[in-house]
Formats: structure tokens, sequence, C-alpha cells
């Protein structure tokens, strides 16, 4: 525990970084002070663009033209880092404060062998011998739970997934010892699963080496996992800090508040008839120009005639402090009123197998078998088995989850109904009609009752056509009633959107109005079935209820069917009736989203609701841990039998021999096990 | 907002200028020429075949500008009218080798499989041979004559468009926004040419204005060998050619090389120019 009489490891005070562009400074990181004690763990969250990695990078002094510090101080053990030379700072990058980056797969030097870059890691300060950090690097690796690391050394960084590359990070980063270890987002390209293992090993290293931790993240489970004191950041300014059991439990800005109640947890009681999210309006503010005053009013729930003046970060409690007016005096702030849905007309409850007899949607058997490049000439051709034998149905009205960890054929499955993929073998029948081999033409018609999101929203829309021009083409190929303009500002009005807009191209607009773009290209042509592929997981957390909310009101008014893809649990079981678990290719378990998160069959599906995070240290303290070991196998030879029993706690000689079939459980689960429930 | 201190930057039009200045100059040089011999007419001071032995090997003077050449022909209005020739060619062999190579390439990158296959490989087969070799093998077999020497270049012209043009639509259609045009229904010919290509174009451009310069180039190389222009016509290659051996006459053969430096330069800066402001790294926000 740190001593707060001590000298602290890192005093930022006042800093402002600021980037100098042509069109005037963007206020990037605009007056922020904190401490940092030895030891500690400090978590730092905020949406993007709200200065938290800039900050980090300025620390580093990593910061590139026009990036500039235009003032205040960070006091490093006795040294302003802000004032050192470039050959003075360099000497403590690395060995004195070490970074590990977002994205494992361009962090790593591709062309250079891991022990080559763990050594010059070590050698470069001089510390080590190269037969010294040769000999440590294998240690490091053991250290951070890579399997056989004698071996490991030797591999490229390619021959490593993710998770992995991210553990060679880390132990690049342990390697000098540092005082101060920054995490910039260290986990959020990897899977549930990955990331709870890399957060366990965050903490096990902070607790035994005793490195200072300051770990950047949007998602506050994941803060809430690892910090002992929270910072949350907006537009530049920090709004809120505290423990995290203070934070999470009793925001007192209601910035914290709104990120807290926007994003489902997986421990909320459910309610499938209220499905919206408590979200705050309009978009983050311009860098240009913060707005006077408190920069939260424009968006704040509470805001009064007071917030026009700049709240100060003032003391909310003895280990806390906020920058707000309303809740300087101590109080708290309650909790979001209940949405009462519109008259709920005909409560969407979820429908059975039993209510219609046709599935608008049936899989049977599907798979994708993609052929891939022969490793010799020599060789026997090699298959990737994406989709390895799925048979699904999918109900008129009913929103169906697809969940799985990266590389399970979720995002195939879907791309092999919407038919950009032809099967290789199985049927699919849309509406009892067979499309496994219809063609392109054959298609056409068809296309107008089943649409996609897609993922990407800086992707999906063609960046040289105009929002008017991306809505009316599907509206004239279908050659649909009505004129064209109307339609495209009616649709424009549906998924919240002025029909001013239709002029724009989309590089005019943030992320969650090209999602709200992308899904009214979807309804263009009037869609029964959309297949929304992580229509939300692009995006930050308020912007990501804006969106789980339209298209709970979009399924209401339109009565749409989704096939909804997702990594995130907690938005699955949120939104979904029923949930479909893939792994390998191959679905695990299906079951009604409550049941599968009260008494999932599956060891895998338990792994999974145990791997998310949830915001809230207390309760994330008496969780149940599921261990499961390592990471997916390759899909291109994937393990006989079970597909899930070289991961799998409770896994028997019986699991490599026999593949286990779906079997019906109790009320409508079905789960392919030879345990089931017995984790 | 104490303790800011905010460095000075430069005016708007002083960073315009470092920017955009050569791109300008190389504008203004492209200009005057399209002007001069798109009006050889009016702007040539003399008929630029008119042969006047008397008047021979003059040098620069107030009435023969450039000089003239061996036959006594004004050296500015042979230039002047070359101007024409090699402009013309220029154009015309990088646009139609772009467009046809561009098409190819595409084609061939949206198609995937076998028709990729066969595409690529007769590109990489025109790849194999030295241009300017196979230009001359093709001018000489098809014969002189301006026309000829064209479709000997545009032989030799369309694979490096075709290579680029494919590398660029594989890269745009990995984006989502194609398979959202799939999945609302559209044809392939629709995908490709209205929502694909509009994204491709920016570096087709580029290659295309930095390929100008060297296909006047090149074309003024096949003439000086005596595989352009037939005989009386003024061209630059040619006129270069006529004056290689008059040392003392230094001004009959500079002037048309300096014409074909300062057209090639202009297009080289122009390109540049062209991708620094298609290039969203190299502007700064």
């Amino acid at each position: 525990m740190p001593e707060p009489a001590e000298h602290p490891l890192l005093a930022v005070r006042d800093l402002r970084t600021w980037f100098l562009a042509d069109s005037g400074p963007i206020r990037a990181v605009d007056g922020v002070s904190f401490t940092l004690h030895a030891g500690e763990t400090l978590g730092i969250v905020g949406e993007s663009g709200s200065g938290k990695s800039v900050l980090a990078k300025s620390i580093m002094r990593l910061l590139d033209e026009p990036a500039r510090i235009v003032g205040g101080d960070i006091m490093f053990r006795g040294r302003h880092l802000n004032q050192l030379g470039d050959a003075e700072i360099r000497q403590i990058r690395g060995r004195e404060i070490a970074m590990v980056f977002q994205d494992p797969m361009t962090s790593l030097n591709p062309v250079l062998r891991i022990a080559r870059q763990l050594v010059e890691a070590m050698t470069a300060h001089g510390r080590f011998t190269v037969a010294a950090a040769r000999k440590r690097s294998i240690d490091l690796l053991r250290r951070m739970g890579v399997a056989a690391p004698d071996r490991a050394v030797r591999a490229y960084p390619h021959h490593f997934s993710g998770g992995m590359r991210q553990r060679v990070m880390l132990a690049m980063g342990f390697s000098n010892e540092p005082a101060l270890l920054i995490a910039d987002e260290p986990t959020t390209a990897l899977d549930v699963t990955i990331q709870a293992q890399i957060l366990d090993l965050l903490r096990d290293l902070n607790a035994s080496l005793g490195t200072a931790v300051i770990l950047i993240s949007h998602d506050l489970g994941v803060i809430a996992n690892v910090c002992s004191r929270v910072l949350v950041m907006y537009a530049g300014e920090v709004v809120e800090e505290g423990a995290p059991e203070d934070l999470l439990s009793d925001p007192r800005h209601p910035y914290t508040w709104a990120l807290l109640h926007a994003a489902p947890r997986i421990d909320a009681p459910l309610d499938a008839s209220e499905r919206r999210l408590a979200t705050i309006e309009g978009q983050p503010p311009d860098p240009r120009a913060w707005p006077a005053g408190c920069r939260f009013r424009a968006r704040c729930p509470f805001a009064e005639a007071r917030c026009a003046e700049p709240p100060p970060l003032s003391a909310t409690g003895p280990t806390r402090a906020a920058r707000c007016w309303i809740t300087q005096d101590g109080s708290s702030l309650p909790p979001p009123p209940r949405r009462t849905a519109a008259p709920a007309a005909a409560a969407p409850s979820a429908p059975s197998a039993a209510d219609s007899p046709v599935p608008m949607l049936r899989l049977a058997g599907v798979t994708k078998h993609f052929a891939l490049a022969r490793e010799s000439l020599f060789a026997p051709p090699r298959m990737l088995r994406a989709v390895d034998g799925v048979d699904l149905d999918v109900f008129k009205g009913e929103t169906v989850g697809l969940v799985g960890e990266s590389g399970c054929g979720k995002s195939t499955l879907a791309r092999l109904i919407a038919r950009l993929h032809a099967p290789t073998s199985g049927t699919i029948a849309f509406d009892g009609q067979d499309i496994t081999t219809a063609s392109i033409a054959e298609m056409r018609p068809l296309r107008r009752r089943m649409q996609m999101i897609f993922q990407d929203p800086f992707a999906s829309l063609n960046p040289r056509m105009t929002v008017g021009d991306i809505l009316a083409g599907p509206i004239a190929l279908h050659g649909l009633a009505g004129d064209p303009a109307l339609r495209v500002a009616e649709l424009l009005d549906l998924v919240g959107l002025a029909p001013a807009h239709a002029a724009r191209y989309p590089h005019e607009f943030s992320g969650g109005q090209r999602q709200r773009i992308s899904i009214a290209r979807a309804l263009a042509v009037g869609p029964e079935l959309i297949l929304a592929d992580e229509p939300v997981s692009a995006l930050d957390v308020n912007i990501q209820a804006q969106i789980i909310n339209l298209m709970v009101d979009l399924q209401e008014r339109l009565g749409l069917t989704y096939l909804f893809i997702a990594h995130d649990l907690a938005v699955v079981r949120h939104v979904c009736d029923r949930i479909v678990v893939l792994y390998l290719g191959r679905v695990m378990e299906i079951a009604r989203a409550g049941d599968l998160f009260a008494r999932p069959l599956h060891p895998y599906t338990a792994a999974l609701i145990a791997a998310a995070p949830v915001p809230d240290p207390r309760i994330e303290r008496s969780r149940r841990r599921v261990p499961m070991l390592g990471e997916p196998p390759s899909a291109i030879a994937p393990p006989s039998g079970c597909r899930f029993r070289t991961r799998c706690p409770i896994a028997a000689p019986l699991c490599a021999a026999e593949v286990p079939l779906l079997r019906p459980g109790a009320d409508g689960q079905f789960v392919a096990c030879h345990f089931p429930g017995a984790l | 907002m104490s303790g800011v201190i905010l460095p000075r930057l430069a005016s708007p039009g002083l960073r315009w200028a470092r920017r955009y200045g050569l791109a300008a100059s190389g504008g203004a040089i492209i200009l005057a020429w399209l002007i001069l011999a798109g009006c050889a007419p009016w702007t040539a001071p003399f008929d630029p075949n008119f042969v006047d032995v008397t008047d021979r090997l003059r040098p620069p003077s107030a009435v023969h500008w450039l000089g003239t050449d061996a036959l006594g022909r004004d050296v500015w209005s042979r230039i002047i009218w070359g101007g024409r020739v090699s402009l013309v060619v220029g154009f015309s062999v990088v646009l139609l080798g772009a467009a046809f190579g561009t098409l190819l390439g595409a084609v061939a990158a949206y198609a995937r499989g076998w028709a990729e296959e066969v595409l690529m490989r007769i590109t990489d087969l025109v790849f194999c041979f030295p241009p300017i070799i196979l230009a001359m093998a093709i001018a000489a077999a098809l014969g002189i004559g301006t026309l000829n020497t064209m479709i000997a270049m545009l032989v030799v012209w369309w694979p490096k468009f075709a290579r680029l043009a494919r590398s660029l639509v594989i890269s745009q259609r990995a984006l989502e926004y194609v398979e959202a045009a799939q999945t609302v229904g559209f044809g392939p010919a629709h995908i490709l040419l209205r929502q694909i290509m509009p994204n491709a174009l920016g570096p087709l451009i580029v290659l295309i204005t930095l390929d100008l310069g060297n296909a006047i180039l090149v074309f003024a190389g096949l003439s000086f060998l005596g595989l352009g222009v037939t005989p009386p016509s003024a061209e630059w290659g040619a006129m270069v050619a006529e004056g290689r051996e008059l040392v003392q006459q230094w001004w009959v053969a500079t002037f048309p090389g300096l014409a074909i430096l300062s057209v090639v330069m202009g297009f080289n800066f122009v390109g540049d120019g062209v991708r620094d402001w298609l290039d969203p790294h190299a502007r700064t926000r």
C-alpha cells in the first residue's frame, strides 16, 4: 500500500498537450493533474477522443508533430520529464517507464525473432550482457505464461496469436524492471477469455514485482478488475477520481454515471420487455473549441444554470474528487429512471418454436471450408474449417445472438446466410425457400427481405458517395415505389438523423452516426431479417447504447428479426431472446438468454461468462473463476472428438474419441457436451 | 490559461507555397506549352517547314529568336509545332494505356480465380520485354510514322496500370462497403465501376500525371532514333537528332532539348503535387 506521505513516483501537474494544427490548436489533454505512488495501479477511463492515450504518450514523450506539451509539468522520480532532452528521455523509456500498446499485431517487429527483440530491449540500456539477456528472456516468457518459452523465443511474431504477442509485449515491458508500466488498452484487441488471462497476469505482476501500473481502457469492467484508483477523463480533463469501489457504485460525476449505466451488465437482472439502455444525448464535444463552463453540460441530464461556470475538481469524499457543481456538496446522483416503454403493444416476448411452424431461417449441417495455399508443392492441400456443421433455426420476430471468440466462424456464418459466400455443404433455407445454391440473379429478389449491418462504421460506407446516394441506390435497384428523395428523408428520420444529412459524405459523420446510416441502408428495401455482424463492437459505450436502443425501437416498429453477432456477452444477453454459442465452427450450446446465463450447460459457455468483466470490484472478487486453458486451437486441424476438449477443465478420454452431438436438454436448451452441466 | 506557450505558426500563404509551390510552377509550365502548341498557327512566328537555304544556321536573333536550322527553318516555330505532336502523343498514349490497363487489372482483381491468372500472366508477359526495345521493334515492323509509333508505345504502356489497378481494387474489395453493395443486390459491373473505381482513382491519377512526362520522353527518344514522325514535320526528338552533329551551332539541338526537359519537369512537379494532395498523410490536419 502506498504511503501518501512519501514522494510520489509520478506527479503530473496541469498538463496540457495540444495538437498545433493548421486550423487551430486541438486541446487533446487540457489541464490534467494526478499523482501515482510506487506500486500503485491507476486506471484511466474515457471514450475515444477524451485524451487518455495522448496523456500516456505525453508521459512517455512519444508525441509526434504537431502534438506538443504546451504547459504543465510531469515529475517522475525527481526529474521533470517534459524538460528532458531526447537522449535523457531515451534513458528513461523502456528502463524506468515501459509501455504496452493496444495492437499486439503491429507492436512487434515482424521480421525479427522474439529472442532478438527481447534481448535488444534489455541490452539497449546496458543493464544486461547479451548472454544474460538471452537467458532472462526465456525466464520472462515463462513468467508471462508462454508455453515452451525456450522454443517460443526462436519464433517470429507471426507464429503467435494476439494474446501470446501481448504476453511477449508484457515480457518486454517488464524486462528492465521498470518502476512504471503504462498499458494503453492492452486487451481491447483480444477475446474476452484471453483478456481475462492477461488482466490476471497484469494484477499478479503488479503484486509480485511492485511495478506501478497505469491501465488505460474504455471498459469500466477491465479497470475495476485491476486498478486500485480510477481517473475518468472527459474532453481533455479529469472529471472524477477515486477508488473503483466508490466510483462504480456511487458515481459523483454525471459522465461516470452515464458510462456506468450505458453498458449492459452481465450480472444485472434481465427484463425481456425492456431492452433500452440509459444513454446520454449527443456526441463528445469538438476538441478545437471545448464548450465554455462545464464541458459535459450540453449532454448532462442533471445540468443547471450554475454549470455555465467551469466547475473545479473538488473533493467529494476523503479519497475522491469530482468536477461537478451538482455533487459538490457530497450528494449522490440518482439512479437512471426506469424507462417505461411505449405502451407495449403486443409485448415482444420471446417467441417459441411452437408459435410459427416454418422458421424464417433454417440452417442444416452448414459447412464452409476455405482452401488454403499448400505449404509446399507436395504437401496435402489444407482446409480452413471456418464453419463445420451448423444447425440453426431463426423464427420470425426474435433476436438470435451468435457469440464466440474470434475465429469461431460467426462472421462467416452470417456471410453464408447472406450468400456472400457459397456453403461447402449443408442447406440454407430462407422462409422455406432453399437458397444454398441460388445464383446472384436468384438471390436478388430475396435481398429485399434480408439485409446486413456491418462492424466497421468506417469501411462499410462508400466514401465517395453521399449519404443520399448510398440510401437511394438500393431503392432504385429494387424498383421500389414512391419518391426516392422522400424515402431517403424518411429513412434518415427513422434512424435519428436529419434529412439535410443526405447531401453529406460519410467522412463528415462520427462512428455512431455512420452506424445509423448503415442501419438506414439495410432498412431501405424494407427487409424482414437483419444480419447484424458486430454492429456495436467498434463503438464507445454510450454510442453503443444509443445504437442498441435504436435497433430495439426498430424491431418493435417494423417487426424485424435479428441475427445479432457479437463477442460482448453482456450486450448479447441484454438484446437477444436466444443465444447460440459457437466454438471453432461448431455450435456448443443454444438456449434462451436467461437460461444460458443462469445455468450454462457447456463448460465453454461457463468459461466465457466467467471471463466477462463486471464493473464492480466487490462482485468481481466474489465471482467464480472457471479456468480455461490456453488459446483456441487452429481451425485448420481442429481437435478430434469435442473441439473444446483441449481447453476444457473437465475433459475426459471420451471427449477425444467421440464428437458430442447437439442434444436437447431441459426446457429448450441444446448442448453439445458429453457431460452437460458438470462444471 | 496560464503557463501555456504556443509557438508561432507560419502564415497560411507561406505554408501553401511550401507545399504546392513546385506543383503550381509545374502547372504553369504545362499550361504555357498547351497554349503555345495548341494555338501554333498563331503563336509560331514562321511556317515551321519553310525552307530558306540562304538563311541557314543563323544564331538566335531578333528575327529568329532561337536561330535557324541547317535548312534555314525557324527553330522557335518548329519547337512550337513540335510541341503539338509531343503533347498529343503523350496524352493519347498515357490516357489510352491507362484506360485499357486499368480496366484489365480491375476486372482481374474483381473476378479472381482463373480470369485473374490469365489476365495477369499476359501482363507479366508484356512486362518481360524492355519497353523501349519492344516499342522500337514494333515501330520498325509497322513502319515509320506518328500513329505507328503511338501504337507501338501503347502495346508496352498499359501493364503498369493493370498492376496498379489490380492492387488498388484488391485492397478496396476487402472493405465492408463492397459486401454491403453485394448484400443489397448490386451486380458485379455496378460494384466494380460505380462503387470501387471512384475509390481507386486517386493513385491512378497520380501515376497518369507522373507518366505523361515519361511518355513524351520515350516518344522523343523514338523520334531521335528516326522512328517517330515522317521527316519534314517538326518534332522535338527528331530536331535534337538533326542538330546533334552541329557543335558550333549549339542552338539547333539545345532548344528542343530544353523544351523536352521543361515539359517532363512540369509533369513531374504536377504529379508530385497531386500525390501530396491526395495522400492524407502528407497533409497535416
